[in-house]
């Protein structure tokens, strides 16, 4: 009877420890799942796991778990979620994060853990510049490229005088701060912000019509990009007016707009509508999936997981030797959906920035399409204040 | 400052204060008639603006969208009353806000459920789709239809309350409804129906915002504030008071929101004008509020003015 149970012992701690071998390499996945925001967070994940799909269930031929997490734009809840990821799941590698708040409360945490961070949204300045750590990447962009990449394509066009709209709050001044810095041979003739909870743009847009500036930059992300297109439009100042945004006509709020926001103007790193063959797959097969266009925010997060997947390949799914991994991230040995890419100094992508207008697609459907690369192998203002530790 | 961008700015308070009135007639109405606490109003406009949007986009036609949202959201409000809220009537209002507010939470999940969570297309009808001239100014037909909507709503409100015998046991349920009672009136039913009305009043709020606003989970409530201002400014209970307040409200609002940074801007250097211009712009109203309530604790147009309580 003793010897059964022994046995019986025995059996179950190999079997445990054959258990544990072919357990999956957990990933952890922060976003904003509920609320106005939702739609952005939904598609990080949904780009995420459809390259997994893709894969079989594997990153780097390691079949893989992904633990997914709301952070409900609350940097409480954000902290209590990623405290679970570190503590109960013991995750090494966390990847996501949509806001610039949620950043700021979550970087530092998972990062002073020697937890590999993979942002594919939110890029506050701190976070890539003074506070710059080896175990932060980037997939997407600093946040003031978006806007950059903006003014520089109205110092090109030569326009003279322009409005700048947003919301009042930090993510909108940061925003005309990143246009104004590239707009040159210009002014800006008048800055407004509105209240962040502010439905309906009536009052300013009358008083931008009376000023009749040569084009306007606005930022309104979201439903307030739905909100502000919609009034614009039947304004009649489509007519009249070029214009130039940043995160507004996006594929998330495309859909509700449709025709609206045609011949409207947006500044980002990536498009649909790019001819390289890895791109023209990923659409292709997010399409199938999901039965809808990607969004920037859908091609940062699959340039994530494609990131995770040359570099979890290159170290043989041994992610535990640090040094190995943050090398083989560094690397990014795999081909982005948005052509160039490499990481500088400061762990975020140097890369192209372009613009892009509303128009129809071959299919009839109202998209984005590339109209101009104003900006080249670009750095973001910030990569000089990072003096990165080696790890 | 031109007179024309004047008179373009006035027509978008009005603009912006019939919509309050839409929906602060019917929760003006259900506090002082029934006094509780309906925080679950907002969803109602969100209801409306989901069917509204809906059915229009089946039918191609805004006219039965605009159907659709009315009985829509006046079913959901008469099954709400019914089932859901009767038992809260008697309790206090601490209790109603509660509940109300575990509405508000229910309903922006189904409608993420049912809709997802993000922005669902609605446009402009066809035929208001352009812009008109008036006064010099060009305006958006669209909210041009919505005033004269908003208008014609007030109207018949007045003449339903004002002229009818369902609208006199409205006026003495809002002045004193234990008494109403007392005369063998069925209250109960003349609750049902009052938030019933107010619900649909809801619904036509949020159908005809649609095109102007994103229609998404969570629409209702930054227009649920404004919506309390109005009714706190124009006296609990009181339509007419409702009305006058949305108004001022409406354009109060909004010519602060057009014209305060550029008054700042003549007062202040740019950068402090630009910092204080938007965060006056947006007190504004509440200001006008707090104003209000120390003058006139009642508010402007009180329902039971002359009663004794």
């Amino acid at each position: 009877m003793h010897k059964l149970v022994v046995a019986l012992l025995a059996a179950g701690i190999v079997s445990g420890a054959a258990f544990a071998q072919s357990t999956p390499l957990k990933i952890g996945f922060v976003a904003e799942l509920s609320g106005p925001q939702a739609p952005l967070g939904q598609d990080q994940y949904d780009a995420l796991m459809l390259l997994i799909e893709q894969n079989g269930g594997k990153l780097g031929g390691v079949p893989v778990q992904v633990i997914k997490e709301d952070s409900q734009l609350k940097p409480d809840v954000a902290n209590q979620v990623v405290d679970k990821l570190l503590e109960k799941d013991r995750v090494p590698i966390i990847t996501g994060v949509t806001f610039s708040n949620i950043m700021m409360a979550v970087h530092k945490k998972i990062t002073d853990k020697g937890v590999f961070l993979i942002g594919s949204n939110a890029g506050p300045s701190p976070v890539a510049g003074a506070q710059c750590s080896p175990y932060f990447f980037s997939t997407s962009w600093q946040n003031d490229n978006q806007a950059e990449v903006v003014g520089k394509y109205a110092s090109d066009k030569g326009y003279k005088n322009v409005i700048a709209m947003a919301p009042n709050y930090q993510a909108g001044k940061d925003f005309v701060a990143g246009f104004k810095r590239s707009f040159k041979g210009g002014t800006i003739t008048d800055e407004i912000y509105t209240p962040l909870n502010q439905q309906d743009f009536s009052a300013e847009l009358a008083q931008v019509a009376s000023k009749k500036p040569d084009a306007l930059y606005v930022f309104y992300p979201g439903g307030l990009g739905v909100n502000f297109v919609k009034q614009f439009q039947q304004a009649g100042l489509n007519k009249s007016m070029t214009v130039m945004s940043t995160s507004t006509v996006d594929g998330s709020t495309l859909p509700a707009l449709r025709d609206a926001a045609i011949g409207m103007l947006s500044g980002t790193f990536w498009g649909p509508d790019f001819p390289n063959e890895a791109n023209q797959k990923f659409v292709a097969a997010f399409e199938k999936k999901y039965n809808r266009i990607p969004s920037q925010y859908a091609a940062q997060s699959y340039d994530a997981a494609q990131l995770l997947d040359s570099a979890i390949r290159k170290v043989k799914g041994k992610v535990e030797d640090k040094k190995a991994f943050h090398a083989a991230l560094k690397a990014a040995d795999f081909k982005s959906i948005r052509g160039n890419f490499k990481f500088g100094n400061n762990q975020f992508p140097i890369q192209d920035m372009y613009m892009f207008d509303v128009a129809k697609d071959s299919k009839g459907r109202v998209s984005l399409r590339t109209v101009a690369k104003p900006l080249v192998n670009h750095v973001d203002a910030y990569a000089a204040q990072c003096n990165m530790k080696a790890l | 400052m031109t007179s024309q961008l004047l008179f373009s700015q006035l027509l978008n308070g009005v603009q912006l204060g019939v919509l309050l009135f839409l929906l602060a007639a019917g929760l003006t109405l259900v506090f002082g008639i029934m006094s509780f606490v309906n925080l679950a109003h907002g969803s109602l406009y969100m209801l409306g603006a989901y069917f509204g949007a809906a059915v229009f986009a089946r039918t191609d036609s805004f006219l039965l969208g605009l159907l659709a949202a009315v009985v829509g959201a006046g079913v959901v409000g008469l099954m709400l009353d019914r089932f859901a809220l009767t038992k809260l009537y008697e309790r206090d209002h601490l209790d109603q806000v509660l509940a109300t507010f575990g509405l508000i939470l229910f309903f922006n999940e189904l409608i993420r459920i049912l809709w997802g969570p993000s922005s669902v297309f609605m446009q402009v009808p066809a035929a208001l789709a352009d812009t008109v001239s008036i006064g010099g100014i060009t305006y958006p037909a669209y909210r041009l239809a919505i005033i004269a909507a908003g208008i014609a709503v007030a109207a018949g409100l007045y003449l339903l309350i004002q002229k009818t015998r369902v609208g006199m046991l409205i006026r003495a349920g809002a002045t004193n409804s234990n008494m109403v009672a007392a005369l063998g009136v069925n209250i109960k039913w003349l609750n049902t129906l009052v938030f019933a009305l107010g619900a649909a009043l809801a619904g036509l709020a949020g159908v005809m915002a649609g095109p102007i606003v994103s229609v998404q989970p969570g629409m209702g409530e930054p227009v649920l504030i404004l919506t309390l201002v109005v009714i706190i400014i124009g006296g609990l209970g009181s339509i007419r008071g409702a009305f006058y307040a949305a108004l001022i409200v409406g354009v109060v609002d909004t010519l602060g929101r057009a014209f305060m940074p550029t008054v700042m801007r003549t007062l202040f250097e740019r950068n402090t004008a630009d910092a204080a211009g938007p965060a006056l712009a947006s007190m504004l109203i509440y200001l006008f509020m707090a104003v209000v309530l120390a003058l006139k604790p009642q508010g402007l147009f009180p329902a039971n003015a002359g009663a004794t309580r």
